[in-house]
């Protein structure tokens, strides 16, 4: 299934007729569950991927870390079963369930073997729909949320993310941590999870993907198992903002060898007819690996860091243009102006004929390359769908890329790229700034 | 809810990766040989997408390293990306994204490798490319400058500024009062400020030759098409008849119980870990390791483990606990503990907690139960296993550079399922014994009146 896949993207790269025979299946179940299906039936597993929209934005006023403390608490004890019993009884099973939460989803990622399929679900609908929140469950992991807050407040990078967000998001869920505040935690109650659970596990928000030994029949009778039994609406999504940048460089003292410096400017949506030209150009400038522009001027001919990467970031509640980097307190300053000369160089010049087309080599050589297992699949297939991008996507997205001009490419340099916006913030003590 | 990413710093020095437990496939779809000149090849196939893993393994790292040089490995695998006779500096990972490839490289205690991930139809020029590299690399004393201030940057990054990973420096040395694997990987930050240009071609020469190297190549690749490309590219190079046995010295006898505290104030959360010297996986004797294995999930491996029951449920003296260990080794490895203490509980007190329920397990014994539950997650981890090939070339990887064979990792997944209870037991009454161990305390600085 997968040598398929590959098939029909190296027909783009080859530009040979494109067959669309693409095998995704878009599935819905007699429930109403939307489920994409790869099948793979050579190893005796499935890597199921389950999303939820929402995640540690849905917190309610008051509340922040409620959904995040809720999701760590998902695996600790559901339906009959107590903490222990829970972990012993996938143990016995060999499922691997993973829960996790970020600023706009919580995502559960599960792998079980065929033979055992049908237990594993059964716990896992548990723990989805099921959760005990026992209170000395919710004890225990809010000690350990609170260890990590705490260790958070002497991390440099966490300080810098923090700086970061404040700066940019104003009021937004995203200025602040998911996992909330040593005041907020502390003061969560059990209520608060049983809310931050009906807000955040709603079926309206729901997208799921599966890859492996198992049919199509047999998946959309599997997710009505799941998530019968969830609420069919949650939480409301946060509204959109637009990020604040200012320009300049914020210095957050902070008592370490080497600083950590987030930068960013505006960036553009995901549906921006310019997208593609600015993730080529995105590329080029930083996000690819020794080749980029500020990976070759920072780290290759000047040795001021060990890595610097630019993203474009395409969030659900906002869209920006990110970066970051590591250099020794002594060096940090002029790691920042090299950047910034890059920023200018790059808007008044663009790039040339052989970066544009290293870029794309590379970029349509290696999107197959992502496809290399099932749970890897599994988690492309799910973000797909969130993106609310359709499964022909995959068979067309290098053709994307291909499109992007020389032109394009300055077009949306200068279009975007502001070094006036562009706006450093740094923790650490940066010599000269 | 597992903390286990924020902790496991204390462990790692410089370069680590998160070990699988137990994961070491059995199956038919591995093929190896050897070149005439000694290169060792080894082939795993997995046809499901046409991609493929191209690595060289060097069994050389950092533990193989001159005295007052630490970190000339490490460095070295920098200074590779930066050109040889017929290629430019930066050209040939430029290459390698060309084709829509990645590449990269990663230094250990006991192995240097390099790697690309490709599309299968581009191997030969991948092989071209390494083989190129393993003996016609040039060196200028600009790219010297300038990669030196890059690994410092690195160190930076990775330890300088995470008072975990300096407590973990600290804990390995006080480990290993004799052998290298008491000095960071990356090196200490004094002798990386001195290594030179003959540092790092007297590391080369010395150890880059096909006689010292593995090549593992993963996924979509028939043997026969992989041998014939090996033969056209690696063959050529002449054996190094020079190549020096891997001469360590060895640990003494621990005699004396060993005691450190590490005070930094950007820690947040104190915590104690103890390490104790333990045997390694050995070549056709990997049972010990084996007991090993499993004796560090019995203790520590999660929510069922007997720490977490003990200090976790039955009384809150720990947000977090954890028992570690890696068998995959040239020398003689650690076993390892760790305990975040809860909120009011002083590190005394957790060390204590620690202490007695070691005491404890080495007179309860094993769980039976749970003994089952681990052996069929060793089960199941080998149908996992399959489903990712990469991972199962840098098992052979590791292996195969710390003195086992490819017999030896198929051989472990039965090793391991025929662990006994006794067996955990003989292996936890030999290796956790506090005469032969190290404590540490990470804690804040002292706060002054």
């Amino acid at each position: 299934m997968i040598r398929v896949l590959w098939a029909a993207v190296a027909a783009v790269l080859l530009a040979a007729p494109l067959r669309a025979e693409i095998a995704i299946q878009e599935l819905m179940s007699p429930g109403g569950v939307q489920v994409w299906l790869v099948e793979e039936h050579s190893i005796p597993f499935t890597a199921l991927e389950i999303r939820f929209q929402g995640g540690g934005s849905l917190d309610l006023a008051g509340k922040r870390g409620a959904t995040n403390l809720m999701v760590g608490l998902l695996e600790e004890g559901a339906g009959a079963l107590d903490a222990r019993g829970f972990t012993t009884a996938k143990e016995e099973l060999a499922a691997e369930f993973s829960y996790d939460i970020g600023d706009d989803a919580v995502s559960i990622s599960a792998r079980f073997l065929t033979e055992n399929r049908a237990a594993s679900v059964e716990l896992l609908r548990q723990s989805l729909v099921e959760p005990r929140f026992d209170a000395d469950a919710i004890e225990r992991v809010r000690a350990q949320v609170l260890t990590g807050l705490r260790q958070d407040e002497k991390d440099p990078r966490a300080l810098a993310s923090r700086a970061f967000d404040t700066m940019a998001f104003g009021d937004h869920p995203y200025a602040t941590s998911f996992q909330g505040t040593l005041d907020s935690v502390a003061g969560l109650t059990r209520e608060d999870l049983v809310v931050a659970h009906q807000g955040a596990l709603a079926r309206d928000r729901l997208y799921v993907s599966a890859v492996g030994d198992i049919t199509a029949a047999e998946v959309t009778a599997l997710v009505d198992t799941l998530f019968a039994a969830l609420p069919a609406t949650g939480a409301p999504l946060p509204e959109a903002i637009t990020p604040n940048f200012p320009g300049g460089v914020k210095v957050t003292d902070f008592d370490t060898p080497q600083s950590v410096v987030l930068f960013g400017q505006p960036g553009l949506d995901r549906d921006d007819p310019d997208f593609f030209a600015a993730f080529v150009l995105d590329h080029i400038l930083g996000g690819g690996g020794f080749e980029s522009r500020l990976m070759q001027e920072v780290r290759e001919k000047r040795g001021l860091t060990y890595g610097v990467y630019s993203y474009l970031a395409d969030r659900d509640s906002a869209f920006w243009w990110g970066g970051s980097l590591n250099s020794q307190n002594e060096r940090a300053a002029e790691a920042i102006d090299v950047i910034r000369a890059e920023w200018l160089k790059m808007r008044d010049a663009g790039v040339s004929d052989a970066e544009l087309s290293d870029a794309k080599t590379y970029l349509t050589g290696a999107y197959p390359l992502r496809f290399d297992g099932n749970g890897p699949i599994a988690a492309i297939l799910v973000g797909m769908q969130m993106q609310g991008l359709p499964t022909s996507y995959v068979t067309e997205r290098n053709a994307k890329v291909d499109a992007v001009t020389k032109e394009d490419v300055a077009r949306v340099a200068k279009r975007l790229m502001d070094p006036e916006a562009l706006t450093f913030v740094v923790v650490g003590r940066p010599a000269g700034i | 809810m597992r903390l286990t990413s924020l902790f496991l710093g204390t462990f790692c020095a410089a370069v680590c990766s998160a070990m699988p437990g137990w994961a070491g496939a059995a199956d038919e779809r591995v093929t190896d040989f050897t070149l005439s000149n000694g290169m060792e090849v080894v082939v795993i196939e997995d046809h499901r997408a046409p991609v493929a893993m191209h690595m060289v393994w060097y069994r050389s790292g950092s533990a193989d390293e001159p005295v007052g040089q630490s970190g000339v490995a490490h460095f070295l695998e920098h200074l590779l990306f930066k050109g040889t006779d017929t290629l430019a500096p930066g050209e040939l990972s430029a290459t390698v994204a060309r084709n829509g490839g990645q590449d990269n490289a990663f230094t250990s205690y006991d192995y240097t490798a390099y790697y690309q991930r490709v599309a299968a139809d581009r191997l030969d020029l991948m092989m071209k490319m390494e083989a190129d590299r393993m003996r016609n690399a040039r060196l200028s004393d600009e790219d010297i400058v300038t990669e030196r201030q890059v690994i410092l940057e690195e160190r930076a990054q990775r330890t300088d500024n995470n008072p975990r990973a300096l407590f973990g420096e600290q804990m390995n040395a006080a480990q290993y009062m004799n052998h290298r694997y008491g000095v960071p990987i990356i090196g200490w930050r004094h002798e990386m400020e001195t290594l030179d240009r003959e540092d790092a071609l007297s590391f080369y020469q010395t150890h880059y030759s096909p006689n010292n190297a593995i090549l593992i190549v993963a996924g979509d690749v028939t043997p026969d098409a992989v041998k014939a490309l090996a033969e056209k590219h690696y063959g050529p190079i002449a054996a190094n008849p020079e190549l020096p046995p891997r001469l360590r010295s060895e640990e003494p006898p621990q005699t004396a119980e060993r005691r450190l505290i590490y005070r930094d104030a950007r820690v947040a959360q104190p915590s104690v870990s103890r390490s104790y010297l333990a045997a390694e996986r050995d070549a056709g004797a990997q049972e010990t390791a084996a007991a090993l294995t499993v004796l560090a999930e019995i203790l520590g491996g999660g929510q069922t483990s007997v720490l977490s029951e003990k200090l976790q449920f039955e009384t809150q003296t720990a947000i977090y606990t954890g028992a570690f260990y890696s068998g995959v080794s040239m020398d003689d490895t650690t076993f390892d503990f760790v305990v975040v203490p809860a909120e009011g509980i002083s590190l005394e007190a957790a060390e204590a907690a620690l202490d007695k329920v070691i005491a404890e397990f080495l007179t309860t014994g094993v769980d039976g139960a749970q003994l089952e539950r681990i052996k069929m997650q060793i089960r199941a981890a080998d149908i996992y296993a399959r489903d990712d090939v990469e991972r199962a070339a840098n098992r052979y990887g590791r292996a195969l550079t710390t003195g086992l064979t490819v017999a030896d990792v198929q051989a472990w997944p039965e090793i391991l399922q025929a662990v006994t209870a006794d067996d955990v037991m003989a292996a936890a009454r030999d290796v956790l014994d506090r005469r032969r161990s190290v404590t540490g305390w990470l804690m804040a600085e002292e706060v002054s009146q």
